[in-house]
């Protein structure tokens, strides 16, 4: 199955809107992809509940897992938002 | 007392904004408790599982309208919080609950309650959003139970708005004509309960651990500037907070121009500004000046730096605002709350204590470069006085370094900002190397106590009236007049006009803060001479913490 571990590049770690955006891109995903932390039970990734209980911090190590056709699109586009500084990133769109 | 029937007694917590408040406790309307489990007959059971999920989505629809009609970063919080409400897996929870045998309010209340417990668990920030959790919860079992939604009371008159805490639900409704306060039994500094009640404009004390037991009706007290709740105030105690208010607004109204103790002990007061659209209220402030520019909005929502004629053009404005006054320019304080693309970086564990401020211009010289070309630019052919600081100097070689940029690019007077406890501790050494001091309290707490200023827990560490906070004060105080330089005081603590006689009494030379706080604490300073000050500062010096250091100098000038 395949897998991907990435460190959480926010330093509001995944929470608030990281998170939202996280688990928004996740439900866009044709795939179910899952996330956990290092060694821990993976959750929903489309459950924002489920992903705030993770209490994931910025440097955090986070294990994505999805099956199926475009599971491997689906962890990469995912990772890259696990990675990127979503505080920072706030378009000015977003602001107002 | 004469009165008998009742007793008085004081609740203790963080206030929140100034001026008192006294009228009846209405509490948000309790939730209904739970009733006992009900059985579901097999057959029913497609049915209960959809009244159960039915709930979830009504709750997420309603939460979803209230974000439209609020708007702006209210709409942002109920948007997440209807995100909460829609998750496929509490949904998945909600159905295996009620498939294993229990109802729907009961299904809701365990699915809720098991994620409540993981973000517990989780703390800090993640904790924070319990209160999110259990106003969906409330929410959700009253729609499966076909009973009004929890919510704000409404009592027919102006009354102190008590709760455990508020929801963001909550709050984006409140309407301050009839709300005279807030009381919160959780809840710290950053809460949302602290927020809303700045932006309204409401006395409020939150984290009051007694709050639980008023009830509706009970008249109390509201005191944010020594954060109690009084219950049954007897009438004196009333007026004389009534007095105290009047008396503060019509000093404040009194007194105007250059900031003096009744001596006439001169002591700068100047504002804060940090952003443009502020710049107008900022300049019609009677002040003498800026005490403290934050020029991170010139570099917020963006990935690459402004340049020098977009820099020129920001800083122009603010220093024509300003002819003939004092503005004090920060340069850029990137980093730990404040994270930018192009100056922070993206992999520090701990970004409060990692490369910001001052720092990271020894990464990218370029960006302090940039900006103190364009402050000089800009200052030209001002008529203001520029003076430039930076924030984050640690040791004095850093003020040393950034003092001689400054003057490369013509800046005759700059300063360091004094927020590490290291350099309060040789700021007499800081201060050889520069111009002027200015101690930003904020920052200055948090590095000395060690406690995140971000957590609304480690508040009671944050409290600006901490005696070992007021002793770095001191510390650098009185480096500062060794050397000859000015040590002004930006932050929190410079608002508030009792601990700004202390500060005074500790030496400080200048204070700024929003300008809306200017006018009592002139109003405070002209009524107090130099020797009050000094002997409020040894009082709070000598307390053994923060509550008994603002109790005593609270008392000492009642």
């Amino acid at each position: 199955m395949p897998q991907r571990t990435v460190v959480i590049g926010s330093p509001s770690g995944l929470h608030a809107r990281p998170a939202s955006l996280f688990v928004q891109a996740a439900a866009r995903q044709p795939v179910r992809v899952t996330v956990a932390r290092d060694g821990g039970a993976p959750v929903d990734a489309r459950s924002l509940l489920s992903v705030l209980a993770l209490g994931a911090k910025h440097g955090d190590p986070l294990v994505l897992s999805a099956d199926g056709d475009g599971a491997e699109a689906a962890i990469e586009e995912l990772a890259a938002l696990v990675a990127a500084d979503l505080d920072a990133a706030r378009d000015v769109q977003e602001q107002r | 007392m004469t009165d008998t029937t009742t007793s008085t007694a004081v609740l203790r917590g963080i206030g929140i904004g100034g001026g008192s408040a006294t009228g009846p406790v209405a509490r948000m309307a309790p939730p209904s408790a739970v009733p006992p489990p009900r059985t579901v007959a097999p057959a029913d059971v497609p049915a209960e599982v959809a009244a159960a999920l039915g709930a979830l989505a009504w709750v997420a629809a309603d939460l979803e309208g209230r974000a439209a009609a609020a708007g702006g970063d209210a709409a942002a919080v109920l948007s997440a919080q209807a995100m909460m409400a829609t998750d496929p897996t509490l949904a998945d929870q909600v159905g295996a609950l009620v498939v294993g045998g229990r109802d729907a309010a009961h299904a809701l209340d365990q699915a809720f309650r098991f994620f409540r417990a993981s973000l517990q668990a989780a703390g800090g920030y993640f904790a924070e959003r319990v209160a999110d959790l259990d106003d969906l919860r409330d929410r959700a079992v009253a729609r499966a139970r076909g009973l009004p939604m929890p919510g704000l009371p409404d009592p027919g008159r102006p009354y102190v708005l008590v709760a455990d805490d508020l929801a963001p639900a909550d709050t984006a409704l409140l309407d301050p004509a009839k709300v005279l306060a807030l009381v919160t039994e959780r809840g710290g500094p950053t809460s949302h309960t602290a927020i809303l009640a700045k932006i309204l404009g409401l006395p409020a004390v939150v984290g009051c651990a007694g709050a639980a037991a008023l009830t509706d009706g009970t008249p109390v007290l509201v005191d944010p500037t020594d954060g109690t709740v009084v219950t049954d105030p007897d009438p004196d105690t009333v007026a004389a907070a009534a007095a105290r208010d009047e008396r503060r607004r019509s000093l404040s109204a009194q007194v105007s121009g250059p900031g003096r103790t009744a001596d006439g002990h001169p002591v700068k007061l100047l504002v804060n500004l940090g952003a443009l659209p502020e710049l107008p209220a900022a300049a019609a402030a009677d002040s003498e000046g800026v005490g403290l520019f934050r020029t991170e909005f010139l570099y917020l929502d963006r990935d690459e730096a402004p340049t020098v004629e977009e820099q020129t053009a920001a800083y122009r404005e603010v220093f024509a605002a300003f002819a003939g006054r004092r503005v004090v320019v920060r340069t850029l304080d990137a980093g730990a709350d404040k994270p930018l693309p192009f100056a922070t970086a993206a992999d520090e564990q701990n970004p409060a204590l990692g490369v910001r401020g001052l720092r990271t211009a020894r990464r990218d010289p370029q960006l302090l470069e940039t900006q103190l070309t364009a402050i000089a630019a800009a200052a030209q052919d001002a008529e203001a006085e520029v003076w430039v600081m930076a924030p984050m100097v640690s040791v004095p070689g850093e003020a040393a370094a950034f003092a001689e940029r400054a003057k490369a690019h013509g800046l005759r007077t700059a300063g360091a900002m004094v927020e590490v406890p290291a350099a309060a501790l040789r700021a007499r050494y800081v201060a050889q190397q520069c111009d002027f001091l200015s101690i930003g309290t904020n920052d200055l707490a948090q590095y000395a106590f060690a406690a995140d200023r971000t957590l609304g827990s480690l508040a009671q560490f944050l409290d600006p009236w901490q005696p070992a906070l007021l002793e770095l004060v001191r510390t650098a105080a009185e480096a500062g007049a060794g050397q000859g330089r000015p040590v002004g005081v930006c932050g929190e603590a410079a608002a508030d006009p009792l601990l700004a006689l202390v500060l005074v009494g500790l030496g400080v030379t200048s204070l700024s803060a929003a300008p809306g706080c200017l006018g009592d604490v002139r109003a405070s300073l002209a009524s107090h001479s130099l020797d009050d000050c000094r002997r409020l500062a040894g009082l709070a010096l000598a307390a053994p913490d923060a509550a008994a250091a603002r109790e005593a100098v609270r008392t000492s000038t009642a």
